[in-house]
Order: C-alpha cells, then sequence, then structure tokens
C-alpha cells in the first residue's frame, strides 16, 4: 500500500508499447516513411496527454524524463527566462523537493524564494500569498496534491490571485494526475508537471504542460527536440505507454475514484476508532482518493513499518529514520505537527490493485503492533500500558 | 536494509522493561530526534544482576537497547564500561551507515545507568 513510492505498469500500457521496442524503432525525427511510425505515435500519445488535461493545443505538452525533470524545467526555465522582469519566486511549505530544491539552488544564483505558509491541513495559507506577491514576482509554484497528507490545494483561486498580479503559476500534479480531473483553461494554470508512473505507466517518461505564450529557457540544449525545449531523441516507448496510461486513466477515473474514497475512507476509520492517542493527518474530505495518513502517538514511523512489513504489508512514514536525512518530513512538520508527532505518522498510498480485504487485513493488524511498541517505549503514559 | 539479526532484536527484544527498584537508570535521546531510550540496571557485587530497556524509535534503536542489555548482563561495572557503540553494532552484523549516529544510542544509555548507579553510591557514603 505504497503507491506512491511505484506503480505496476498497467499490462494494457505493457502490450501498447512493446511494438515500439523492436518492430518500430525508428528515430521519429528522420524523414523516410519507417520512422513516420514511430513519431505518428509519439504524436498520437501527445494527443492523449492533451485530452486528459484539458489543454488548448497539442504543442502545449513537452515530454520529459518524470516529475523530476519537469518540474525542475518549470522552475528554473521559467526564472531564468523572465529573471529581466523580476527574481521572486513564491512557493509552499509542502513541495516536493524536485521544487523545493531547484528553488534553493536558484537562490544561490541571485533569486528571492518564499516559502509560504500552509494551515493545519496542508492549505495553502491565500492571504500571505496576496501579501507577499510583488510586482517582482514571476513565478509561484504549488502542488496540485501533497503526497504525503493528500491535501487537494484551492488551484482556480490560487491562480486567480496570481494572474491578478501578472505572475505565472506553476502546478505539480505528479501525484494529483490520473486519479482527479484537472483542467488547465478552467483552472488557469500557465504551467503543469505529469508523471507517467503515477498513472501506471512507465518510470522515466513525464511531462511538462506548457501553456502558449509562456516562455521558458531549456534544461538540455542538442538537436532541438521538442520545440527545442528538451533536446534529445524521445523515448518513443515510454511515451506511448505514457499516451495510453492518460488514456485509461482519463476513462476509468471515476469509477475508480469512487472505489478508492471508499477504501480509504474504511481504512482511515478502521486504523483510528480502535486505537487511543490516534490522529489523522491531513483534511478529512478534501484528500486524493488514495491518501491515507494517520499518526499514533508515543512511538515511532520506522518500527510500525517493519511491524507491517513482517506481516506482508507495503506502506511509508514521515519519519526521518526512514529517510536519507535525519529531520521529519517538512510536509508534516510545516502543518504544524512536532518533531514527536511526524516521527509517529503512517501513511498508505492506495492504488488499483488493493482491495477491502486488504484494508481490513491492515486495520486487524494495526492495534497489535501498536500495543507492542508502545509497551517499549519510555513516553508511554503508565495507563496505556495496563 | 537490516541484517537478520536485527530483525530477530527488533522482533524479540531481549530483556524489554523497566526495573522499579534500579539501582542505576540512564536515559538518553530525545523524542525530537525520534529516538530515545532509557536503560535500568541492577548491581551485585559490582556485576549488572539485572538490567532492562524501554525504547522509543526505529528498528536499529530497538534492536541495539536489546543487544546492549544482552552483552551486559552478568559483567562488571568496569567491563560494562567499556561496550561501545561500534562493537553493539558489530555484535548485530552491522548496521545501515545512516543509523551509526542516530539510533546506535544504546552503549550510551548503559553507560549513563552506570554512572547514575556510581553517583548513587557516593551519596550514599556520604
Amino acid at each position: 500500500m505504497d503507491h506512491n513510492a511505484g506503480k505496476p505498469v498497467d499490462p494494457r500500457v505493457t502490450e501498447a508499447m512493446l511494438p515500439y521496442m523492436s518492430t518500430y524503432y525508428g528515430n521519429p525525427s528522420s524523414l523516410y516513411t519507417f520512422s513516420q511510425e514511430s513519431r505518428n505515435a509519439l504524436e498520437e500519445a501527445r494527443a492523449k496527454v492533451v485530452e486528459l488535461i484539458n489543454a488548448e493545443k497539442k504543442d502545449s505538452i513537452i515530454f520529459t524524463s518524470g516529475a523530476t525533470e519537469s518540474n525542475n524545467l518549470a522552475v528554473k526555465g521559467l526564472a531564468n527566462r523572465y529573471k529581466d522582469r523580476g527574481t521572486r519566486i513564491l512557493t509552499s511549505a509542502v513541495e516536493h523537493m524536485s521544487v523545493v530544491n531547484p528553488c534553493k539552488y536558484l537562490s544561490t544564483k541571485g533569486f528571492e524564494i518564499v516559502f509560504l505558509p500552509v494551515d493545519q491541513y496542508g492549505f495553502l495559507n491565500l492571504e500571505s500569498l496576496e501579501k507577499e506577491l510583488t510586482d517582482k514576482t514571476v513565478l509561484v509554484t504549488i502542488v496540485y496534491a501533497n503526497g504525503e497528507i493528500g491535501t487537494i490545494e484551492p488551484i482556480k483561486e490560487i491562480s486567480q490571485i496570481v494572474h491578478g498580479k501578472n505572475a505565472y503559476l506553476h502546478v505539480d500534479a505528479t501525484v494529483a494526475n490520473g486519479q482527479i480531473p484537472i483542467d488547465v483553461k478552467n483552472e488557469g494554470i500557465d504551467l503543469l508537471t505529469l508523471s507517467s508512473n503515477d498513472m501506471y505507466g512507465p518510470k522515466g517518461v513525464g511531462a511538462l504542460y506548457i501553456k502558449e505564450g509562456t516562455r521558458l529557457e531549456p534544461l538540455l540544449h542538442g538537436g532541438g527536440q521538442e520545440r527545442g525545449l528538451r533536446s534529445g531523441t524521445e523515448n518513443v516507448p515510454g511515451i506511448v505507454g505514457f499516451g495510453k496510461a492518460a488514456e485509461i486513466a482519463r476513462k476509468e477515473m471515476r469509477s475508480e475514484s469512487e472505489r478508492l474514497i471508499k477504501l480509504r475512507d474504511r481504512l482511515i476509520k478502521g486504523l483510528l476508532e480502535p486505537i487511543p492517542y490516534s490522529y489523522l493527518n491531513g483534511h478529512p474530505t478534501k484528500r486524493l482518493p488514495n491518501n491515507v495518513s494517520v499518526r499514533y502517538s508515543f512511538i515511532e514511523g520506522e518500527s510500525m513499518l517493519l511491524s507491517l512489513d513482517l506481516m506482508g504489508v507495503a506502506a511509508s512514514s514521515g519519519s526521518a529514520c526512514t529517510a536519507k536525512t535525519l529531520e521529519p518530513s517538512h510536509v508534516l512538520l510545516a502543518t504544524g505537527l512536532k518533531h514527536e508527532e511526524a516521527h509517529g505518522s503512517l501513511m498508505f498510498s492506495l492504488g488499483r490493485q488493493n482491495t477491502e480485504e486488504e484494508a481490513d487485513y491492515v486495520v486487524s493488524l494495526m492495534p497489535g503492533i501498536v500495543k507492542r511498541l508502545r509497551a517499549m517505549s519510555p513516553l508511554t503514559p503508565k495507563e496505556l500500558n495496563m | 536494509m537490516y541484517t537478520e539479526k536485527v530483525m530477530d532484536h527488533f522482533k524479540n527484544p531481549r530483556n524489554m522493561g523497566e526495573i522499579p527498584d534500579a539501582d542505576g537508570v540512564g536515559t538518553v535521546g530525545n523524542p525530537v530526534c525520534g529516538d530515545m531510550m532509557t536503560i535500568y540496571i541492577k548491581v551485585k557485587d559490582n556485576r549488572i544482576e539485572d538490567i532492562k530497556f524501554k525504547t522509543f524509535g526505529c528498528g536499529a534503536a530497538v534492536a541495539t537497547s536489546s543487544m546492549v542489555t544482552e552483552i551486559a548482563q552478568g559483567k562488571t561495572l568496569e567491563e560494562a564500561m567499556k561496550i561501545t557503540r561500534a562493537s553493539v553494532a558489530e555484535s548485530l552484523g552491522g548496521l545501515p551507515p545512516v543509523k551509526m549516529h542516530c539510533s546506535n544510542l544504546a552503549a550510551d544509555a548503559l553507560h549513563a545507568a552506570i554512572e547514575d548507579y556510581n553517583k548513587r553510591q557516593k551519596e550514599v557514603k556520604k
């Protein structure tokens, strides 16, 4: 139940990709007829991604190597292109590291970066957005929905504020896309990051939607593929798979999200009700259909993960001890949790394969795991161990 | 990520619990860092007669606590003071590098418990 870390490729996607490995291996940039098959497949995939997010034009989609590259291209590409207009960039305290670190990098190159606060649920503080949005601000970059706590940001409202000051809006929809409907026109998005694997497509492919009239400096210079914004021979099989995944996501989103929301709420209820000193992270309803994030006082996340792993369940945690850094999740801390509360967090990201039986199995395990670890912890109040 | 020995000590921790009338108690770490452990010792004729631990933390924190109690049991206080973080990690077949610093506090907790015991003894003599 850790689908945010990696999803299986849908068998229909694999099937669509296979012919582009050894049968139609032509370079889409070549002129001869054989290579046109690759070119056509590429453009068909582009059309499917366009349809998924209701983009205005086919060439508004640039294929990349994944969400990290798309976020880098959007943030650094736009900042560098418009640096004569202004060098101030606003972002939030709950972004993915592939937005946080490009911003931090830019701050060493003369840009001014402001990390806007969020409330206890993880919603962007719109008053501080308005306050910090000066004439010098060129870019606001905000996550569509956070992968750790699932909170869905009010993108349309954010867009109205941002465009009121003539800044550009980049939205990182890596986790949200394919789960909930996104409409770049209606929501007023200038740049949108998409990932293939998050929609059951292959890893190593992503896209950046670029609204007409929005200009970027490329990260990669070379043969001028993808309108000169992303040089390098296109990953045709990967892109074909991404297109197929987008098509399936668009058709099945409604029924699958209804199913996941039921599963999510069943799991949340079962994880919290029988266990004292347990809490939900994020918002009860304005959250991604697949996100379950809870926390238990007096115990630490990694020992919960290990205990679950011993019973065949994969989850993730907000604790430092599972990551390369020693700090707990910056997202959980930004919602106002104390360090020790963030350390006690446990996250499940559900997927197409997860069933009600599996959710009930996890629910049946948790009280025993929490009880055992609380019995071991010096922080547990005496009466809880009776 | 963890050795079989670490997982064994995580699954079946040795000497977990408290000693209500302990002769020495040592606590190191804090919940902010994500690791905190308390070691209780009972001392007789300069030897650790009984030892127990309580730990808040990750798998490595639990396993090192369990392991240090197993090593220290029955040792003289001088011998127990010589147990190091490195020797605890070695007895467990090694720890992931990131855990060596943050979660490998058990030897420190043991030393703190012995120091607490020594301090109490001095106060009794006064």
